[in-house]
């Protein structure tokens, strides 16, 4: 039939190959190398399984794609993995968080009479000065705890980071460097079904934050009326979270999505195309909607720590 | 307009098999799988490819281009850069027959899984009346031509045979979720179904599958995660289990 | 050598797993016997997912001035009154419950605002009268099918413990011989494709679907499953053809890129809205309207325009005349110089229709123009011209029973049966053809094998049928099949075409005859897996005889009617139309037989304006009124 395959182009298993996968240590290769060969640390398998199985067109490339397929996974992961620092960073910072009226959304709702303290905000009123814990831990952790909830159950975000931080698959066609591979099927991963619950709480989050960016109407004194590059900021970060949150598969599906006849439901159908609009384009507000809150915080803590002036329009 | 195409053609079968360096003519305009009728005509009389429409609607002649799951009747050559290698290769999620040619007979096995659109009994031919937007979310999925690419770029399978058991792949959650959709079908367990017999708690959205879909059918969003709310609201939301049971019905409409 | 070969044993072997085969095997299963489907192709690949305007059925949903009659009265005036009229009157008929059936079956038509199966207009029928889905409702149909025995095999799997029980698809094998016992059939002989392993069924009863012969012609619309197989397989079981001079030219098929060439442009963009135009923008279908049509189609553009918004008081734009009418009028265009670079002359929605609507009515044509061609369909015209798309010829068969007429124990539906047609298929016909002609090819082999029963195969049948396969490869340094099959398809395509000539066709009947004879020694490099050229062989020896069929009915017929055009007969002659040709095949030579054409009884014939009758029939048989 003429096809002669010549053995050394048949894949065998480098001696120091480990099987366990460490990603820590290939995404930095990855970067550097850009390549996915079989001297590189992703070339490690079990052999017999996956594209190498029995069966299988006998090939040793673990890809054969061209393209800079790991360039997007490689963003990815550099991008999140900046913000889970800045965003730890933050958290335990506990400070730097409100310079009236603008207060970040990395501490609002203010949950402890510690914030409020150091600085009235209204919404610190709202919950008066309650002693929850010890004064040692930051408030922001029992805000962040639901975001973040929200942000790791998301669908989106869920493909985001199996791909590039778990690399489970790290681009299409590309084998993953796993011999196991159970899904959502299981603890931990099975939680991710609890989705639609800190949908909820993102929902609820996101009335103060909107609130928050009512409040910045006011002037440094508390005065309604005015507006600053401070009223710009938190505008944005809580229309960008709503963006994000109504794009949210979990919304589309309460809408209208469950429902087998649209028919019947006239303003739940109209309500689910609109939502599905939005939801095509959930990725992009996923990404827009965390550098925003981020930005937000940012903007907050240089104001609040007088690196720069909050200007005011008028 | 003509030009010479390299391409690496994978040759072989289900033993043994290597890549195999090929020159062409092709001419703009062309197909990939004009290339290989080219190659089998001139040079390799016995090259092993399937196809049927060249139109891309029958989907047959599903393979790898460039390590893409991809129909050749679809990949234009003007693609491909003038001394770009081409590598061509049968898919490689499942058992390779002979050349490009592979064994698909799993998702013919996972189609026999999935049950049947049930009609509703006292329902007579000519006498069901369906709106257009109750259809249309079923009739997106009922445009699957079988390519099966999305199969065969699912890591759950492809990359861990022992899945292919329990897992019946992104084709099959789009069938699932016409069913569950259609708006006379009278079987109720679907979404049970789907989660406990056809792994789709398997699936980790990583949209592959809506990647490589020729139909461009939006898999992973209109289908599988839909789905897997759908299976929450009867499997996993303790509120709605709590409501279904105290209003003794079918949380679902 | 016998005794090793895979052999099945089953009531009934269906050959093809297009709509025909697959709705024929769903009958033969509910009604309780075991059945086996053979393709050439994957399951679910049959040609029919190609058909994309729809599937012609008299349910008037849109317009409830429909009803079989109006729908029998367009087939018949769209066949030239060639039609074998009992086909047309049950298709006509049965059509409605054949897509309602479906509908139980889990198909999702496109829908009216009542709810009900949405039907759209296309080229010679009278009224809306396609049901559809988007310009996919060949797949509809095909995968409803494929669920519908998926489902049947689910049942069996819970009541017998194996889902192939009673039904079994073999696919990827091809059947390369009907073997017969006693002058009756007794089984199917044929290969896998994936080892070139051979199979043998043993069944009383078999099914030819086999579908088309386009693969004949040098551009068409059909996949390489179109080689005629069954056509031939039925000759050389003893059963006749019927009217083999009747090719269908669709007019609009892609005429650029080459690669595309071919591929067909839905009748729906006309249906749509979409216009001709040549070179000089004239749109030029005006000029070519014959007189049977002047009552139905408009002569002004300001009318033809007006059409689409109100159907009863204006006639149908001339763009929508049946297929043979605008192939031939794309073809003198093209001749006299006002076609496209290309060879074609243009197809235009993006005028009448927005973006958006032609997004979501055409959706595969624009995928199709923009991926292939990389044209816009909704800001730029088509190029198209006209691509072998049909046969309306093919085996003979009882109307009823679908029995093949010569050979006890052989049933023929769908594009490889004969009849149903005439001399022109309008579009949409076919799918519904498939189901009623599907179902009773089914019902009529049911009946069949239940009052004859088996009917063993001998040994020497099978040693014959096994030698044929292997004979390729104990040949050396023979023709090449692939550039056989070339030379055939610019023969038919010179010489057979849409036009054809006394001359040309004697031609091409010496030519077909050479390279019959060349044929015969075909050898094959390679070996049994999965060999192109292997499969070719035995495709090409199919071919050859379907193109030798052709061109010698078409020589006889000296008129011109339908699929059949002759420069040098260019009228349609009444006394033609009374007449079919039969082909048969004697082990060497295809010979044709002229044979009556049952008349119309009365009670169709008065179905139809005397007037109209006056243009098709003698005056005798005006006066005859029918046939009692
Ligand atoms: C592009 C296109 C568009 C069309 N659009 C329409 C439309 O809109 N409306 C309409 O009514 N009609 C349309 N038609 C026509 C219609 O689709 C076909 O006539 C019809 O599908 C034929 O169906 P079938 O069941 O007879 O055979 P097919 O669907 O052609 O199936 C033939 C089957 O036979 C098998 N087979 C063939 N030879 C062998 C062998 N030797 N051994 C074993 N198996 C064999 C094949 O594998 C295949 O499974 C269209 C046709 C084309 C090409
Ligand atoms: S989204 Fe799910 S089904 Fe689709 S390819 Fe990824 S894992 Fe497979
Ligand atoms: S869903 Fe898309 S990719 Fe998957 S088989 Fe169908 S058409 Fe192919
Ligand atoms: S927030 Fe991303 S899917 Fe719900
Ligand atoms: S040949 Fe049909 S999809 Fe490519």
């Amino acid at each position: 039939m003429g096809s002669n395959p010549t053995p050394s182009a048949r894949f065998t298993r480098p001696s120091w190959a480990c099987v366990r996968f460490h990603p820590w240590k290939v995404v930095p290769y990855l970067a550097l190398t850009g390549l996915w060969h079989e001297t590189s640390p992703m070339a490690i398998d079990t052999p017999g399984n996956g594209v190498f199985s029995e069966g299988r067109a006998k090939l040793s490339a673990r890809t054969l794609r061209t393209d800079k397929w790991w360039l997007t996974p490689f963003v990815t992961f550099v991008v999140l993995f900046s913000f889970i620092v800045y965003a730890t960073f933050r958290a335990f910072e506990n400070g730097k968080y409100f310079a009236q009226p603008l207060i970040s959304p990395f501490y609002s709702p203010c949950l402890s009479t510690d914030c409020v303290k150091d600085s009235p905000s209204f919404v610190g009123t709202i919950f008066g000065t309650y002693h929850i814990f010890g004064m040692t831990v930051s408030p922001s952790l029992f805000i962040l705890i639901f975001p973040l909830a929200f942000r790791l159950t998301c669908y989106y975000y869920r493909k985001a980071y199996y791909r590039s931080f778990w690399m489970s698959p790290p681009a299409c066609a590309v084998a993953e460097p796993h011999a196991k591979y159970t899904g959502e099927t299981r603890a931990p991963l099975i939680l991710q079904n609890g989705h639609r619950y800190a949908f909820y709480a993102g929902l609820v989050l996101n009335v103060f934050l909107s609130i928050d960016a009512i409040g910045a109407f006011r002037n440094e004194k508390g005065q309604w009326g005015h507006m600053s590059i401070g009223t710009l900021v938190l505008l944005a970060n809580a229309t960008f979270l709503w963006l994000y949150s109504l794009s949210c598969h979990t919304c589309r599906h309460t809408i209208g999505g469950r429902l087998r006849n649209f028919s019947k439901h006239p303003v739940r159908y109209k309500l689910w195309t609109w939502v599905s609009v939005l939801n095509h384009k959930h990725q992009n507000f996923a990404w827009i909607s965390l550098f925003g809150v981020a930005l937000a915080d940012l903007y907050v803590r240089q104001v609040s720590g007088h690196s720069i002036r909050n200007l005011y329009f008028f | 307009m003509a030009r010479t195409l390299k391409l690496r053609i994978w040759r072989g079968n289900d033993e043994d098999g290597a890549l195999q360096d090929v020159t062409v003519e092709g001419n703009n305009g062309e197909v990939v799988l004009d290339i290989i009728h080219r190659v089998q005509a001139t040079q390799m009389g016995d090259l092993a490819v399937r196809w049927n429409c060249k139109a891309g609607k029958c989907g047959s002649c599903s393979m790898e281009i460039n390590g893409k799951p991809r129909l050749a009747c679809m990949t234009q050559i003007s693609a491909y850069g003038d001394d770009e290698v081409i590598t061509i290769t049968p898919l490689r999620a499942f058992p390779v027959i002979k050349d490009l040619v592979t064994d698909v007979s799993f998702n013919y096995k996972k189609a026999l899984e999935v049950r049947a659109y049930e009609h509703p009994v006292d329902l007579k031919p000519g006498e069901a009346r369906m709106e257009q937007v109750d259809v249309e979310r079923s009739q997106e999925f009922r445009k699957c031509i079988e390519c099966f690419l999305c199969q065969d770029t699912c890591h759950v399978i492809r990359d861990h045979e022992e899945n292919k058991k329990s897992f019946a792949g992104p084709r099959f959650f789009i069938r699932i979720a016409e069913l569950d959709m259609h708006p006379l079908d009278t079987l109720r367990n679907r979404k049970q179904t789907a989660q406990s017999e056809h792994g789709l708690g398997m699936c980790n959205i990583t949209k592959c599958c809506t990647e490589v879909c020729p139909e461009h059918i939006r898999i992973t969003d209109n289908a599988i995660i839909p789905m897997k709310e759908r299976v929450v609201d009867v499997k996993y939301d303790p509120l709605r289990w709590l409501g279904s049971v105290i209003r003794k019905r079918d949380g679902i409409l | 050598m016998t005794a090793n070969i895979e052999r099945h044993k089953y009531d009934i072997v269906v050959i093809g797993a297009g709509g025909a085969g697959l709705r024929a095997a769903v009958e033969a299963r509910e009604a309780g016997l075991t059945v086996a489907i053979v393709c050439k192709s994957l399951f679910g690949k049959a040609h029919t997912v190609m058909a994309e305007g729809g599937a012609a059925a008299s349910m008037g949903n849109v317009n409830d001035k429909d009803n079989w009659m109006v729908h029998f009265r367009d087939t018949m005036r769209g066949g030239k009154f060639l039609n074998h009229y009992r086909m047309a009157e049950l298709h006509a008929k049965e059509a409605p419950d054949r897509i309602w059936e479906l509908e139980t079956w889990g198909a999702l038509f496109d829908r009216t605002k009542e709810g009900k199966i949405s039907q759209r207009n296309f080229g010679g029928h009278e009224y809306p009268r396609l049901a559809h889905v988007g310009d996919r409702t060949g797949l509809e149909l095909i995968r409803t099918m494929q669920q519908r025995i998926v489902a049947l095999q689910q049942i069996d799997a819970r009541e017998t413990g194996s889902p192939e029980t009673n039904i079994r698809v073999f696919a990827e094998v091809t059947i390369t011989e009907i073997l017969n016992e006693n002058g009756k059939v007794a089984g199917a002989y044929g290969y896998r494709r994936e080892n070139g392993a051979e199979v043998l069924f043993e069944a009383p009863a078999v099914v030819i679907a086999t579908g088309g012969v386009g693969k004949t012609f040098k551009i068409t619309s059909n996949s390489w499953e179109g080689t005629g197989d069954g056509h031939a397989l039925a000759l050389k079981a003893g059963a006749n053809l019927v009217d083999m001079e009747f090719l269908q030219f669709h007019p609009t098929g892609m005429v650029w890129p080459l690669s595309v060439k071919g591929i067909l442009v839905t009748e729906s963009v006309r249906g749509e809205g979409g216009i001709l135009t040549n070179s000089l923008g004239e749109r030029f279908m005006f000029k070519y309207i014959p007189d049977v049509f002047k009552n139905q189609y408009a002569d002004n553009e300001a009318e033809a325009d007006r059409w689409y918004i109100d159907q009863d008081n204006n006639r149908r734009p001339p763009e929508l005349l049946p297929r043979d009418e605008v192939a031939r009028a794309i073809n003198s265009e093209v001749k006299a110089g006002r076609g496209t670079e290309h060879g074609g002359v243009f197809l235009d929605v993006s005028k009448r229709l927005s973006a958006e609507i032609i997004k979501k009515r055409l959706p595969s044509m624009w995928h199709q123009f923009y991926e292939l061609a990389g044209v816009d369909i909704t800001k730029e015209a088509m190029e198209v011209g006209p691509t072998c798309h049909y046969v309306m010829g093919g085996v003979e068969v009882n109307p009823d029973t679908a029995a093949a007429v010569g050979v006890e124990g052989l049933f023929a539906a769908g594009e490889v049966a004969g009849g149903m047609h005439g001399s022109n298929r309008l579009g949409g016909n076919s799918l519904t053809d498939l189901l009623v002609f599907g179902r009773r090819a089914g019902m009529g082999a049911v009946a069949y094998v239940k009052s004859h029963g088996v009917n063993p195969v001998s040994d020497s049948t099978i040693e014959k049928a096994a030698t044929r396969i292997a004979a390729p490869f104990t040949r050396e340094g023979g023709e090449n099949a692939y550039s056989l099959h070339q030379e055939l398809q610019e023969i038919t395509h010179n010489l057979v075409g849409i036009i054809r000539t006394r001359v040309e066709l004697m031609e091409a009947i010496e030519k077909i005859a050479d390279i019959r004879q060349r044929s015969a020694n075909i050898s094959v490099t390679g070996d049994r897996m999965f060999n192109p050229g292997f499969h070719l062989a035995f495709d090409l020896d199919n071919m050859l005889l379907v193109a030798e069929s052709t061109a010698k009915s078409a020589l006889l017929r000296e008129e011109s009617r339908g699929g059949h055009t002759r420069d040098d007969f260019p009228g349609m002659n009444p006394t033609w139309r009374q007449v079919n040709h039969i082909s048969s095949f004697d082990g060497a030579n295809v010979n044709i037989k002229v044979q009556a054409l049952p008349a119309l009884p009365k009670e169709l014939f008065d179905l139809f304006d005397v007037h109209e009758l006056e243009k098709y029939m003698t005056p005798q048989e005006i006066a005859k009124g029918g046939s009692n």
